[in-house]
């Protein structure tokens, strides 16, 4: 096992010249948003469309034995349904990135023969009116015959189970061994070995503000869809789409302008969206539906849920960790959409920050009678980088190691980057050491003993936590060939084109489907620089059309990738682009050669001779009105570049699970400090500070409000937020009141810091970023674990701690040490 | 005497200044009469339970969630929703501070956050930190933690606000 993946070949230092780069350039975005004036997909309206609205299941597992719609369809204002029945017969199941036996799942647009989760669509409804298809879906009757559910993870491939999936025995959709390393070797070789039995990252999801939604309309003539919707993923929609319609991709246009959030949540819409394409065929009119916020949380995407069990940690005396051991149970809810790929994606960053080099994880995902899962930012990255700070502290605490000190003995430093971790993948560059020290600054942590006497003063117990979270960017979509070694995915690609219009225009077109993000804006200050123009002279088109030639296979927005893919496009469009100006001005401006030209404040001009010039209108204009100006030699410029860009990935190898899954390695460390009333178990998070590493910052406003807002939502899971079932599979936080998303009161104050690494790797030296909440979710276990260590030191093994769980540590603190052993060799 | 249950009515309301006459369901909400009848869309839906506070308006002058009234309760009452805030093209310092401040990303929540803001600085000139906070906590972002937003508010108030 010496061999070593080929790390990416190092950028040329040929990156534009810093003109708008890392300066906060306003948002493009922001006029028309701060006026009400954005277009989100419940704004769009078309002549006489119907609203739509979903029958869902009540039973979190039940036979379908009959579905009348007869009464829904004689409700006046009601123009038509449509049943699980019709979608089996005029469409194919979705394809399944399973292999055997997960692949066997067949997964329609609605529930055929059998729901499997509180909230399955079953009929949808379409009316005049929303209150009308509200009306009508109460008269649709479906008599269920409701069978046993399956809700724990942990039991769901138990012999006496419910079965979900016809051919999916045991619930297990898939099941691989990563082996990397010498585990046996590490584990002979340890002084001490630590064991915890189980740690359990709970279900939540980023729950974006604005609901899935989409109008469909139907062109009856080309037998072709135009879907507006807010899928922040079109590129796999479609393909998952057009074989399941038995049509071509090219009669599926994507059309998206402001998207209200979307965090992973709005990858797997697809189901809906082949009902409302049927639903809109059959009734020749568009089709509008918006979910219920309720829906949402009952159906949308939520996050995975993992259960780490048997885990075994060998460290040295010395308090260095030399891998670990573990079982890993991922529920993926009643459906695999997106998944299995969480099966593996965790693999990105196995080793988390530190630097262990030996590593034997079983992995399984199984089934369950819940809402089906998918990616949600931070996907299967954070609920394995979670583990990891986890084992951290644990060990630490458990061996009375120096928190801070064992992890700076652990983490990979600075000086090893690029580092190749034991299974393949290339970190990079980041200073781990150089994050935590500020963060700590950030929260003075140097007074934190004086802190802890003061509180305890106040009856209350202080903790200080740690956490951190690498959040990889630009997958390698060959990663999929991991889990199925049929797939034909590989690398990944995102596109731009970038034009000289007939005025001298400066109009740009992106891949991707913005949630928020500002592409617009930096998407403008990459082409601002190389065109020697301003932000405000370049026209980013906003949203996404699958029909403006700036679409390709893996087009979206997801997976911290923007700054590398969708600029790394952006730039190369706009290089192109500024090549043939410059030719074209040299040809025009008496055979200049094109290395003589220069661009800049909107004229192509002749270096040194800046009378010498042709203005950007003129460019446009030649090529697009006043075509005898054209040299016939140059009639292939055409100021109108598309480019692809395709990060240096290559397939990784499929017997050992090894290879390079991402480009980029964006770092971020959490320093937190929380305050719990011992009575209670309440507790306040009373200093924070975050600090973020993703690289050359583009645009340093936009990436500290992605570090605020990952915080945020790390906050809410870590202290709130969490998709509870009973055990009916009934779930009991189906809308904001049960499921508590931080408020304005509820955060703390943050502060933020950071450094910047730049990639070898990327062609702006930039990394993505935006998935780096997961550190909060760690500093506050560790802090909370921090905190009860003078009441019986017991250990924190839940993801979500609200005040009971905490009371209950309190309370109890014997029964939760019960789970940690250690052993003196 | 019993009298017959109306399934509709006759609204009439001002919004941002223009006069609406409408005939409307009975049970039909606020909110959607302003965005599917009167097509103002800037107002937006996020809960179905009144948490979310995307859907704020000013009704008479007070900040309320529109989903939490039926469109008939607002006869004869003035309206202004997030299209009505700008006069003469003009941003108002709210407005500018959230752009300026980065207090927006996705933008949906930011209608409903711009009114209670623009309410509560109608109501208190120099708001601390604390009284910002309490005012926009019936409004949930789920892009920014609040950490622009309260800064924007507060540069608003102070003045403090960059223009074009």
């Amino acid at each position: 096992m010496t061999e070593t993946t080929v790390a990416p070949e190092r950028t040329e230092t040929e990156a534009p010249q810093r003109g708008y780069i890392g300066v906060n350039v306003p948002r493009k975005e922001d006029k028309r948003l701060v006026q009400g004036e954005g277009l989100f997909v419940d704004d769009v309206k078309r002549h006489g469309m119907a609203y739509v609205h979903f029958v869902r299941s009540p039973y979190a597992h039940a036979r379908i034995a009959s579905v009348d719609v007869s009464k829904a369809e004689a409700l006046d204002g009601v123009y038509g349904t449509l049943t699980g029945d019709e979608v089996a017969e005029l469409t194919d199941p979705f394809f399944q990135i399973a292999p055997p036996p997960g692949g066997h799942v067949k997964d329609y647009a609605l529930a055929v023969g059998r729901v499997r989760h509180v909230g399955e669509p079953v009929v949808a409804v379409a009316a005049r009116t929303r209150e009308l298809a509200r009306d009508a879906a109460d008269l649709v009757e479906v008599e269920y015959e409701p069978l046993d559910p399956i809700v724990d993870p942990e039991r769901a491939a138990d012999p006496d189970a419910p079965q979900l999936h016809d051919d999916v025995p045991s619930n297990t959709i898939w099941n691989g061994h990563f082996d990397y390393g010498d585990y046996d070797g590490a584990l002979a070789a340890a002084d001490k070995v630590i064991r915890i039995k189980r740690l359990h990252f709970d279900r939540f999801s980023s729950t974006p503000l604005e609901t899935s939604g989409a109008v469909v309309e139907y062109n009856r003539g080309t037998g072709q869809w135009t879907l507006h919707c807010n899928n922040q993923f079109p590129g796999f929609a479609i393909i998952m789409m057009a074989p399941a319609l038995r049509t071509g991709m090219d009669k599926l246009r994507f059309v998206s302008q402001d998207v209200g959030g979307g965090f992973g949540n709005k990858i797997c819409t697809h189901p809906q969206l082949v009902a409302l394409c049927l639903l809109s065929r059959k009734l020749k009119r568009a089709c509008q539906w918006t979910e219920w916020r309720t829906e949402q949380h009952m159906a949308n995407s939520h996050g995975n849920e993992r259960v780490f069990l048997d885990v075994e940690v060998p460290v040295t005396d010395d308090g260095l960790m030399l891998g670990f051991k573990a079982r890993m149970i991922d529920d993926c809810g009643a459906y695999t959409r997106y998944e299995p790929l969480g099966c593996i994606i965790w693999a990105q960053v196995t080793p988390g920050a530190y630097r262990w080099r030996n590593v034997r994880v079983e992995f399984t995902q199984v089934c369950t009678n819940k809402s089906p899962c998918g990616p949600n930012r931070g996907y299967s990255r954070m609920q394995h980088l979670w583990f990891t700070e986890r084992v951290m502290d644990v060990v630490a605490d458990e061996l009375k190691l120096d928190r801070v000190a064992v992890r700076k003995k652990n983490y990979i430093r600075a000086d090893e980057m690029p580092y190749e971790t034991p299974n393949g993948c290339i970190y990079d560059s980041g200073d781990y050491a150089l994050c935590l020290d500020k963060a700590l600054e950030l929260v003075d942590y140097e007074s934190i003993e004086e802190r802890r006497r003061e509180a305890e003063s106040r009856g209350k117990l202080l903790g200080v936590g740690i956490g951190s979270t690498l959040d990889s960017g630009t997958n390698n979509f060959g990663q999929a060939t991991l889990v199925n070694p049929e797939l034909q995915y590989s690398v990944n690609n995102e596109v731009a084109s970038v034009k000289l219009d007939i005025f001298g225009e400066i109009v740009v077109t992106l891949g991707t489907t913005p949630q928020g993000q500002g592409h617009e804006t930096t998407a403008a200050q990459i082409v601002a620089d190389i065109l020697g123009v301003t932000p405000d002279d370049v026209n980013v088109r906003p949203g996404h059309d699958s029909y403006w030639n700036s679409h390709a296979g893996f087009s979206g927005t997801y997976a911290s990738q923007f700054a590398v893919t969708g600029l790394g496009a952006v730039k190369g469009a706009t290089e192109m682009l500024a090549d043939q100006i410059r030719t074209l001005a040299g040809a025009v401006l008496g055979g200049v050669p094109p290395e003589q030209i220069e661009l800049a404040e909107g004229f192509a001009r002749i270096k040194g001779n800046p009378e010498a010039a042709l203005p950007f209108m003129a460019c446009g204009a030649i090529v697009n009105a006043n075509n005898a100006v054209l040299p016939l030699e140059l009639r292939d410029i055409t100021l109108n570049c598309r480019y692809v860009y395709v990060p240096p990935h290559q397939l990784p190898d499929k017997e050992r699970k090894y290879g390079n899954l991402t480009l980029t390695y964006a770092t971020q460390i959490h320093a937190c400090v929380v305050e719990v009333d011992e009575e209670t178990g309440s507790y306040e998070i009373v200093d924070y500070g975050a600090v973020d590493d993703c690289g050359v910052r583009i645009n340093p406003q936009i990436v500290e409000g992605q570090v605020h807002g990952a915080t945020a939502q790390a906050l809410g899971a870590a202290t709130h937020e969490t998709f509870a079932y009973d055990e009916q599979g009934n779930l009991l936080t189906p809308n904001f009141y049960d499921y508590h998303v931080p408020h304005a009161l509820d955060m703390p104050p943050l502060k933020t810091g950071y450094i910047e690494s730049p990639s070898p790797f990327t062609p702006l030296g930039a990394k993505g970023m935006g998935e780096g909440g997961g550190a909060g979710l760690s500093a506050v276990c560790s802090a909370l674990q921090d905190a009860l260590r003078p009441v019986g030191r017991p250990i924190v093994y839940d993801s979500c701690n609200p005040y009971w769980r905490v009371w209950e540590m309190l309370r109890d603190p014997a029964k939760t040490r019960e789970n940690v052993e250690v052993e003196t060799r | 005497m019993e009298t017959a249950p109306v399934d509709s009515a006759f609204v009439s309301v001002q919004v941002n200044g223009e006069s609406y006459e409408r005939e409307v369901d009975a049970r039909r909400l606020l909110v959607h009469f302003i965005r599917d009848d009167l097509d103002l869309t800037g107002t937006h839906v996020g809960c179905d339970t009144g948490n979310c506070g995307a859907c704020t308006i000013l009704l008479d002058g007070e900040a309320v969630k529109s989903c939490m009234l039926l469109a008939i309760q607002a006869d004869g009452a003035e309206i202004t929703t997030v299209e009505g805030l700008t006069h003469d093209g003009e941003l108002t310092a709210l407005q500018q501070a959230f752009s300026d401040r980065h207090a927006l990303q996705c933008g949906y929540c930011t209608p409903g956050m711009l009114i209670s803001a623009t309410y509560l600085l109608e109501h208190n000139e120099a708001p601390t930190e604390a009284e910002i906070r309490k005012a926009i906590q019936g409004n949930i972002c789920r892009c920014t933690g609040y950490v622009n937003i309260v800064e924007a508010i507060q540069a608003a108030a102070s003045g403090e606000v960059k223009r074009d």
